[in-house]
């Protein structure tokens, strides 16, 4: 590999139709490599989730490239997205999206039976591992409605990184929690830079949570101005 | 694709949901409970009208019919071959009922390997006298082992025995023949044959087939005592009747000897055509009613799952968003649909099978019917089959809509939604 890069898009814009056609990511070019700890701020409504959705090839419709470990995603069928994003992208909401159905080792280690790269032991031994490092090995037969809102978002970085993915990439995941648990989620995502050169993508309003990352890209009316 | 995750998600997808899902599933129990029990009714019933007709019908039936001579004699002249020959008032010839050589024929048909066994028979109009009236009536001299081999004659004696008709010049009468001349058991009865012979025999027993046609008309006795009352040899026989192991073939059978013996013969279907239709319309209606039920059930599954869905769009985001694909989505809530079906249909056939059981010992007494004494029901394996089948293939129609607008839910429209 003659490069370091674990994403980037090339010429990114998007438009929504609904209720007039606007434009609102113009032109994205960004590139982000491997080990960095990057967060995306700007005010809302300026298009941060936005680009975020297609980051994580969930949302298709747009102009552009994407090229994860510069590879162009762009184009390819729902089944191979579906493939690339259980591989490649953990993902980290606002609001901790867990299945209420599983328990929470059982949510953390789903990703992980997608893939199959690991026998069901191994990936319990591994769940585990990850929700000991987040302090939550205690928890791990708990139902999601028995725990408390830190306490889900750790179970749903635990479950982004059950497959060793290239990148994690969050929404706001602090917006919706307390100063404690934020700080919280914030030395949980530094130590997994600094320890295991985890590459991290974080949208956020909180400006003492960007200033504490690598780099800050700023965002304006769904460009890039710094 | 890995089905054992997928029907694990499915599995506590219906957990969560259980009481919904279980109301799905009674629904699917419920029709093919229900279709099963009527089936199996429907057919018990033609196989009780089948016993009641076809079984005392043969197979194939070897007789001489009077008619006219196929070829008359000017068809035969030279002359005339090329024309067309009209002849009018051509009366039947009377060839005699008899079946010439029938001992040879009922010898060769009994080393037939398609056939079980042959039973001969003489049938021929009587006259019973009874005081200073005469009833007619039909006698019928039989075989009597080999007649009860194959059509179970004792079921439809009523008293008496029909062993009884190993004595010489004993009858059994006809309900109806006997309640109209007032005699029962142990009287005498005088017979008056067509060629006017009168004969004196004892009533040994009185039999009831149900179809009051037959029981006001009709009357056993032996082969010898038939042959006596009508003053013929002890080689005379009118009937031979044959009852093959398969009884499609009996329509090629009963051709091939006619040929063969140069007789008449006519199959049990040709006899009983209007039996079989009523048979076919009973089927009908019971797979009819079975499908119907289906399609409401299946419909209440459609439900269901499409409530499911809407419920669980936030799960489907979360798969769809951790790397499940549209494909894989749609497959969680097709298994989800034929785990309901399956469950339920095999409570189905359970409660089908206790539903068949439950009316198979409901009394059912008719007096035309001296053999029946509950509701007839049929036990056959392949309704079941059938049952289960229509359930899984129902319940996946019904799954693969909701499933298909599961797969395309955006999950991005979703998680932005919060
Ligand atoms: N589905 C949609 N249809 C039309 N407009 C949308 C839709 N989703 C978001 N928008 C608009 O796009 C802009 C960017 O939204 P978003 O990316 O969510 O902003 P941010 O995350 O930076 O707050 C907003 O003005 C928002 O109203
Ligand atoms: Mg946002």
């Amino acid at each position: 590999m003659e490069n370091n890069k674990v994403l980037e898009t090339i010429g990114l814009t998007k438009y929504f139709y609904d209720p007039v056609k606007f434009k609102v990511l113009t032109s994205i070019d960004l590139s982000i490599d491997h080990g960095e700890f990057v967060s995306i701020v700007g005010k809302s409504g300026c298009g941060k989730s936005t680009l975020l959705y297609l980051l994580s090839t969930m949302d298709t419709d747009y102009e552009g490239q994407i090229l994860i470990h510069n590879e162009l995603v762009t184009g390819k069928a729902d089944k191979v997205l579906a493939q690339i994003r259980n591989e490649n992208i953990g993902f980290v909401f606002q609001f901790h999206y867990l299945l209420i159905e599983y328990n929470v080792l059982r949510n953390v280690m789903l990703p992980g039976m997608k893939l199959a790269k690991y026998s069901e032991q191994e990936l319990e031994h591994r769940a585990l591992e990850h929700l000991k490092i987040l302090g939550m090995e205690d928890q791990a037969l708990k139902m999601p409605n028995q725990l408390s809102g830190g306490q889900k978002q750790r179970v749903a970085i635990a479950r982004a990184l059950i497959n060793d993915p290239l990148i994690i990439m969050g929404d706001e995941p602090t917006g919706n929690l307390d100063k404690r648990n934020s700080d919280l989620v914030f030395d949980i995502f530094r130590e997994l830079t600094v320890e295991k050169k985890q590459t991290l993508l974080i949208v956020t309003h909180d400006t003492d949570f960007a200033n504490k990352t690598n780099r800050i890209i700023t965002m304006e009316d769904g460009r890039i101005v710094s | 694709m890995n089905f054992k995750l997928i029907l694990n998600i499915a599995l506590h997808l219906l957990q969560a949901r259980l009481k919904q899902t279980i109301v799905a599933a009674i629904g699917v129990t419920f029709s093919i409970a229900m279709f099963i029990a009527l089936v199996s009714f429907m057919n018990g019933l033609n196989k009780l009208l089948d016993g009641l007709m076809l079984n005392r019908t043969p197979h194939v039936r070897l007789y001489n019919d009077i008619k006219p001579t196929e070829h008359q004699p000017i068809t035969l002249a030279e002359a005339y071959q090329k024309n067309t020959n009209f002849i009018r008032s051509i009366k039947p010839k009377d060839i005699g009922k008899s079946i010439y050589n029938g001992k040879a024929i009922i010898s060769y048909l009994k080393k037939d390997s398609r056939i079980i066994d042959v039973a001969p028979k003489i049938t021929s109009s009587v006259f019973f006298n009874s005081g200073t009236i005469e009833i007619s009536g039909v006698i019928n001299g039989i075989d009597v082992l080999s007649e009860e081999k194959i059509f179970r004659i004792s079921e439809y004696i009523i008293e008496g025995k029909v062993t009884s008709l190993l004595q010489n010049n004993s009858i059994i009468l006809g309900k109806g023949l006997a309640n109209k001349m007032l005699l029962t058991v142990g009287d005498i009865v005088k017979i008056t044959s067509p060629n006017g012979n009168l004969t004196s025999l004892k009533i040994v027993g009185i039999s009831q087939m149900g179809i009051s046609d037959v029981d006001d008309v009709m009357s056993y006795t032996s082969l010898g005592t038939a042959q006596k009352i009508l003053g013929e040899p002890t080689n005379y026989i009118t009937d031979i009747q044959i009852q093959l192991h398969d009884k499609t073939i009996a329509p090629e059978l009963s051709k091939e000897f006619r040929h063969k013996f140069n007789l008449d013969a006519i199959d049990y279907k040709t006899v009983n055509s209007q039996f079989e239709t009523g048979s076919k319309v009973r089927n009908v209606i019971s797979y009819a009613v079975g499908i119907v039920l289906l399609i409401v059930a299946g419909f209440g599954i459609y439900n269901i799952l499409n409530m499911m869905i809407y419920e669980k769009m936030d799960s489907i985001a979360i798969l769809k968003a951790t790397g499940f694909s549209g494909n894989d989505v749609k497959w969680i809530f097709i298994s989800l649909s034929l785990i309901i079906g399956f469950v339920g249909g095999m409570f189905g056939l359970l409660f089908g099978f206790v539903f068949s059981s439950i009316i198979d010992v409901i009394p059912f007494r008719t007096s035309s019917l001296p053999t029946i004494t509950t509701y007839p029901i049929y036990y056959d394996s392949v309704f079941y089959v059938i049952g289960i089948v229509f359930a899984l293939f129902t319940t996946t129609i019904a799954g693969y809509f909701p499933a298909s607008k599961a797969s395309k839910v955006d999950p991005v429209e979703i998680i932005r939604g919060k």
